[in-house]
This record gives C-alpha cells, sequence and structure tokens, in this order.
C-alpha cells in the first residue's frame, strides 16, 4: 500500500499540569489514507477536536509520532508547516469563524491571501468556488447576513479555494439544522469522490459517521477499536 | 501574505473600531502639532537670526575690549589696583561705560599695539557720542538713538547704500522708523538729503552739525538706532570735547579691528588668542550673535521636549489600543495562523496598523499645525512683528515636518511591539478555542 497522506503513531497529549492536568489523549495511532474518507467518532470531550488538530499539525502532542506523507512532523520546519496547512490543508472548524463585516468573497479568499497570491487571481478563484458551491450571487454580501446553511458552505468555499489535498472538518453539521446538515454533508462528499479530496471528519453523530470510509472511535482519550466496513452502504 | 496585502489589511483593520483609532489619532495629533509648531519657531528664529547674521555679513569686523581679571575667575576678589592701567569712566569720550562691557579702558598704547597685532589690518577706538536732537527741513527736533554697532555690522537697507562710501562727508543711516516724523514721505526721498544734528559741549553749550543720509535701513536686531559715519563721529566727538579741561585722561571702553574678509576661522581663532595673550577680549560679531542663537536653542529645545513627553503619552494610547485589537481579534489570529500566515506576518500586520495609525495623527498634526501656524505667524508678522521686518515667527521646512512625522511613526512602531509580538506568539489553537 503507498504511504499515508497523515500517520499518528501512539500520540498523547495533556493539557494543564500538575493536579489540574487532564490527558485528552493517552495514546491514539491511525493512518489517513490519500482520498479516503474518515470519521473520528466519540462523545463530547473524547478528545475528537484535540486529535484533528494533532493530524492537521495544528499543535505538537507530548509522546508519539506524526508523519504527513512519510515525512516525520518534527522534521518538517515551521516554514514547511505553515506552507503544507496554507496549501495542502483546507480547515472547517466547529464554529464558522467568519469576519462578520467582510464580504463573503474576502472570507472565503483569505488562504490565498495569506499565500500571496495576486488579488485579480484571488478574485477569480474565489468566484469559481463560490459558484461552485451555488454562492456567487452572494461574494457581496457581509459574512454576517447569512444564514447558519450559507455561512457553512462559505466556510467550506474557504477550506477548498487554495484546492487542498485534505479537508479538515470539526463537526460541519453541529450548528445546522438536520435539513441543512444533510446538504452539507453532500456537497462534502460529492468533493471526496469528484475531487478525490481526503475527508477527516470529527463528528458524535453517528449517521455522518456512517456514511464515511472508516471511522475511528475514540473514548477518553483512547481508540475504541477500528471498524473497516465501508461505510457508503448507509 | 503580500507585503501590499500586510498594508491594506492593517488599514482596514484601524478602521474597524473607528471610535478607538480616533481618539488614539487624537492623542498623537496633539503630540504631533506642538511639535511642529515648536519646531517651527525654533526655525524661524534661527533663520531670521541667521539671514540677520547674513545681512550683517561683517565676518572681517571684531570688537575689542580690555581684559578684565574679574573675567575669568570669580573667585579670586578683586584685581589689586594697577595706577597705569587707563581709568576714569568720565575719560571716555561722551560718557560712562555702557553696561555689559568690560569695565577696563583701553589706552592709546593698546590701540597701537592691536594696530601691531598680526592680522590685524587697521583698528579704531569706539567712541560713545550722544547727540541730543535730528532734525529735517525745520520739520521739528527729534531725539535720537546712536546704533552703537553702526561701524561693526552692515546695515539693511531699504534704500541708499551703507555707510563708508563717501569721503569727506557726516554719512548718517536713518532708521525707517524715523521717516515720518522727520517729514519724508518715504526711504527714497530721504536718500541724499541733509540732516541737523544737535549736540551739547562739554560745557552744555547746544551745537549743530550737518549729515547726508546715505542710506535707510529696516529695523532689524542689530539696526535700531541712527548710524553714524567715522567723520560724523568724529565731528560730533569735537563738539562734545568743546571746552574739556586739558589732561583729562582718555580712554576708550572698546576699539573695532578690521581683519582680512577672506580670514578663515582657525586664523580668527589665533588672532583672538593673540589679542588675549596681550589682555584683550576680542569678540566677532558670530560669537555675539552665537550666544542669542544659544539661548533659542534652548529655549525651543524644552518645548520640544514638552511635545515629546506628549507624544511618549500618545504612544501608551496606540499600546492600549492594540492591546484591546489583538483580545478582540484572537480569533481571526488564530484562524490565519491556522491557515498558515506566519508569526512574522501576523506580527508585521499589527506593528503595520501601529505606524498607521501614528502616521494619521502626524499628519494630520503637522498639516493642521502648518495652516494654524502659517495663518497665526502672517498675522503676528503685520501687527505685533511687524517692527521686525523679515521675521516669520513660525517657519515649516519640509525636512523637519517630514522628520517628525517619521519620528512619530517610529514611536508607534516601537508602542506596537507588545500587542504586535503578543499576537505573533498566540497559539491558534488556544485562539480558536477562545470563547
Ligand atoms: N486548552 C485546553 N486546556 C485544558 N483542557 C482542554 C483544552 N482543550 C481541550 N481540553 C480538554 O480536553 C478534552 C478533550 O477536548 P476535545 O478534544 O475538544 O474534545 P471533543 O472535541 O471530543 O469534544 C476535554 O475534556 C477538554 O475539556
Ligand atoms: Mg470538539
Amino acid at each position: 500500500m503507498n504511504t499515508p497522506i497523515l500517520s499518528a503513531q501512539g500520540i498523547r497529549k495533556s493539557y494543564g499540569r500538575g493536579s489540574a492536568r487532564f490527558d485528552a489523549l493517552r495514546g491514539v495511532s491511525l493512518d489517513v489514507n490519500a482520498g479516503e474518507s474518515i470519521a473520528i467518532v466519540g462523545k463530547s470531550g473524547s478528545g475528537k477536536s484535540t486529535l484533528m488538530h494533532l493530524l492537521a499539525l495544528l499543535d505538537i502532542p507530548d509522546g508519539g509520532r506524526i508523519s504527513v506523507n512519510g515525512t516525520d512532523a518534527t522534521k518538517l520546519s515551521v516554514k514547511q508547516v505553515n506552507q503544507l496547512r496554507n496549501e495542502d490543508f483546507g480547515f472547517v472548524f466547529q464554529q464558522f469563524f467568519l469576519t462578520p463585516n467582510a464580504s463573503v468573497l474576502d472570507n472565503v479568499v483569505l488562504p490565498l491571501e495569506i499565500a500571496g497570491v495576486s488579488s485579480k487571481e484571488r478574485k477569480a478563484r474565489g468566484m469559481a468556488v463560490l459558484k461552485q458551491l451555488e454562492l456567487d450571487d452572494k461574494a457581496k454580501n457581509k459574512a454576517i447576513n447569512l444564514s447558519g446553511g450559507q455561512k457553512q458552505r462559505v466556510v467550506i468555499a474557504r477550506a477548498l479555494v487554495n484546492n487542498p489535498r485534505v479537508i479538515f472538518a470539526d463537526e460541519p453539521t453541529g450548528n445546522l439544522d438536520t435539513a441543512t446538515g444533510s446538504l452539507v454533508e453532500d456537497i462534502l462528499f460529492s468533493l471526496n469522490k469528484e475531487q478525490g479530496i481526503t475527508l477527516v471528519i470529527v463528528t458524535h453523530d453517528v449517521e455522518l459517521a456512517a456514511r464515511c470510509d472508516r471511522q475511528i472511535y475514540i473514548r477518553d482519550g483512547l481508540e475504541e477499536g477500528i471498524d473497516t466496513t465501508a461505510g457508503a452502504a448507509a | 501574505m503580500k507585503f501590499l496585502d500586510v498594508i491594506r489589511t492593517a488599514v482596514h483593520n484601524s478602521f474597524r473600531s473607528k471610535m478607538r483609532t480616533a481618539l488614539t489619532v487624537v492623542a498623537i495629533f496633539i503630540g504631533a502639532f506642538t511639535l511642529t509648531i515648536t519646531t517651527a519657531i525654533g526655525t524661524g528664529i534661527s533663520s531670521y537670526i541667521d539671514n540677520q547674521l547674513a545681512s550683517v555679513g561683517s565676518a572681517d569686523v571684531i570688537s575689542i575690549g580690555k581684559a578684565t581679571e574679574g573675567d575669568s575667575t570669580v573667585d579670586d576678589g578683586p584685581a589689586r589696583y594697577d595706577p597705569d592701567k587707563a581709568t576714569a569712566a568720565s575719560g571716555f569720550p561722551g560718557g560712562a561705560t555702557p553696561p555689559g562691557l568690560p569695565v577696563g579702558a583701553l589706552s592709546d598704547d593698546d590701540i597701537a599695539s592691536i594696530r601691531g597685532t598680526d592680522g590685524i589690518l587697521d583698528a579704531n577706538p569706539v567712541v560713545m557720542v550722544a547727540p541730543s536732537y535730528i532734525e529735517f527741513d525745520g520739520n521739528g527736533k527729534y531725539e535720537l538713538t546712536v546704533n552703537p554697532s553702526a561701524a561693526v555690522t552692515k546695515a539693511d537697507l531699504a534704500a541708499g547704500s551703507q555707510l563708508g562710501g563717501l569721503d569727506d562727508t557726516n554719512e548718517l543711516l536713518l532708521p525707517a522708523s524715523y521717516l515720518e516724523n522727520l517729514g519724508f514721505t518715504n526711504a527714497e526721498s530721504a536718500e541724499g538729503r541733509t540732516v541737523t544734528i544737535g549736540s551739547s559741549t562739554y560745557q552744555g553749550e547746544m551745537k549743530e552739525v550737518t549729515a547726508t543720509v546715505v542710506g535707510i535701513q529696516n529695523e532689524s536686531l542689530f539696526g535700531s538706532g541712527v548710524g553714524l559715519g567715522q567723520q560724523l563721529t568724529d565731528a560730533l566727538v569735537d563738539v562734545q570735547n568743546t571746552g574739556k579741561p586739558r589732561g583729562a585722561p582718555v580712554g576708550y571702553f572698546a576699539a573695532v579691528a578690521h581683519i582680512g574678509s577672506d580670514a578663515t576661522q582657525p586664523e580668527i581663532d589665533a588672532i583672538k588668542a593673540d589679542l588675549e595673550d596681550q589682555g584683550f577680549v576680542g569678540r566677532t560679531v558670530a560669537d555675539q550673535i552665537g550666544t542669542i542663537q544659544t539661548v533659542v536653542n534652548g529655549i525651543v529645545g524644552v518645548l520640544n521636549a514638552f511635545a515629546v513627553i506628549a507624544l511618549i503619552a500618545a504612544g501608551f494610547g496606540i499600546v492600549n489600543t492594540l492591546l484591546m485589537s489583538v483580545q478582540e481579534r484572537t480569533r481571526e489570529i488564530g484562524l490565519m495562523k491556522a491557515m498558515g500566515m506566519s508569526g512574522g506576518k501576523i506580527y508585521a500586520l499589527f506593528s503595520t496598523e501601529a505606524v498607521f495609525i501614528g502616521f494619521l495623527g502626524s499628519a494630520m498634526g503637522a498639516l493642521v499645525a502648518i495652516g494654524v501656524g502659517s495663518a497665526i505667524s502672517n498675522v503676528l508678522s503685520e501687527t505685533l512683528l511687524s517692527d521686525l521686518q523679515g521675521l516669520d515667527v513660525l517657519k515649516f521646512a519640509p525636512a523637519s515636518v517630514a522628520g517628525i512625522v517619521l519620528v512619530v511613526m517610529l514611536i508607534a512602531f516601537l508602542a506596537g511591539t507588545l500587542p504586535a509580538r503578543r499576537a505573533s506568539k498566540q497559539n491558534p489553537i488556544d485562539a480558536l478555542r477562545y470563547e
């Protein structure tokens, strides 16, 4: 088999010190292969978000090893890590994190602006991705004036604008009603199927988890057992 | 992120919290305004003095007095009385020693030895004359003040020519302010006319001497009063000494010496050192004006210090404003870092915002200062200071205004370092979890 795009080996993460110390992850291992969709499932507080942040190189584990395409993450320079997150990763966080008074387009092209793409190209690529998510008519609106579903689509557009290889989504449907939620799910899975984008989805929603190729169950910072059944059946 | 995008975003961010930015800008505005005004006062007065010095221009003249022992030491007590020293204030032709000048008097021998000093072309004793009145064409007698430095300076002329141009003439320079009372319509009409000067003899009898107006001078720092040519001075001394008992001691409080007009500063210093060795004190016009300049610079320095203190206070305003922004934008910073923005760029973003706020405040402060200052300066030079022609109290030099704006931007940058550092050090995860 090919080298996994992301690999975690026995990673540990604690918060706080001394008596206030809390072990959020206590030795979790997993591989994410290019092109698959994987669900990290567990109850609230089980350490899902922590795991996702570590996989996305947003944080450094206290123990264990993370590799990207077979390269140990600790061997990467700060600049390389930034570039990786900027160019190869797309993020959908638990909250929208949109700049309320900026336009939808400006919010969407933020990763491109950080990458140093020219404003003309930013606009073209931003509009293209908004069109893909059927939001091009809202490009000039302020982000604050959108509905929850529209906001989440803007967030996905932002995650998508830099043509990432992996999209990390933390409870992407958590803030949405069921109908809008399943719409957003459809968008994510079509990106996975049609553009081959790897999906790492954090959720406590079993139905959403079941739509993924693979599920990792986390409980109190430990993996409960890997279920390898192809989940598309649900 | 590109440099231009950093600037654009920083500028945009500074307008997000308009009220807060505006208040900080006002604080900087006040500091920059004050600094611009005080600097302009310094420039205005300095350049006026420089101009005066240039118009005076007699770099080839040294005023020489007798060095008194008391000059150099305060602690030694009075010097022993020396009967050979020329004495008696009454011996000065024309009256007592003017205040502030060395008390020792120069004798004729001293004048001779000054003349013999290397580098000195000629030396003449300064004599004090105190004529009583001046009159033109029967228009009435007016009191007059004699300009004691007329011989050592070049006048700033409104019409006519300098003293010393005509031989065998009692030359006189008239200040512009005398024209109207004496009955002249303007400067040109006075040029070449003959006026009468009255002076009393030693016995108190009034005698008249006629003089020709060779030039009319603008009022200036160094040119108030009537300038008398050497021949006219001699004539007035003759009048004053008429009836003076023979044998009364003669002394002069000062002498005026000429040196080569191309003398360099080291040469002038050498001549002054030489004079000092002989017991004289020599002061060039530049020396005398330098004293005024030092005082002006001191005052302007103090004013500037106050303005800088105001700016430093404004700097803390920037620190405060930006710390609040960093706090408010924690999530945004976290998001940008998560998306691969480097700490350096985050730092640049907040520093640029600080510098921009500094620029806004200082540019506005400087512009308003230039506007208000120029208006005040114009009004002043037409009213209160109209006697001092050519004085612009406030003079805005582009270089110093630009310098002020840059200094304020530097202060703003320094003030921004603390908040910018805090922002750049933020951990994206903590920022994103931040509620
Ligand atoms: N910065 C932090 N400081 C202290 N405790 C934290 C911090 N972040 C997360 N935790 C704790 O770690 C545990 C796991 O958190 P998280 O990974 O967010 O769980 P999940 O996403 O599964 O709900 C929780 O109990 C949470 O309170
Ligand atoms: Mg979570």
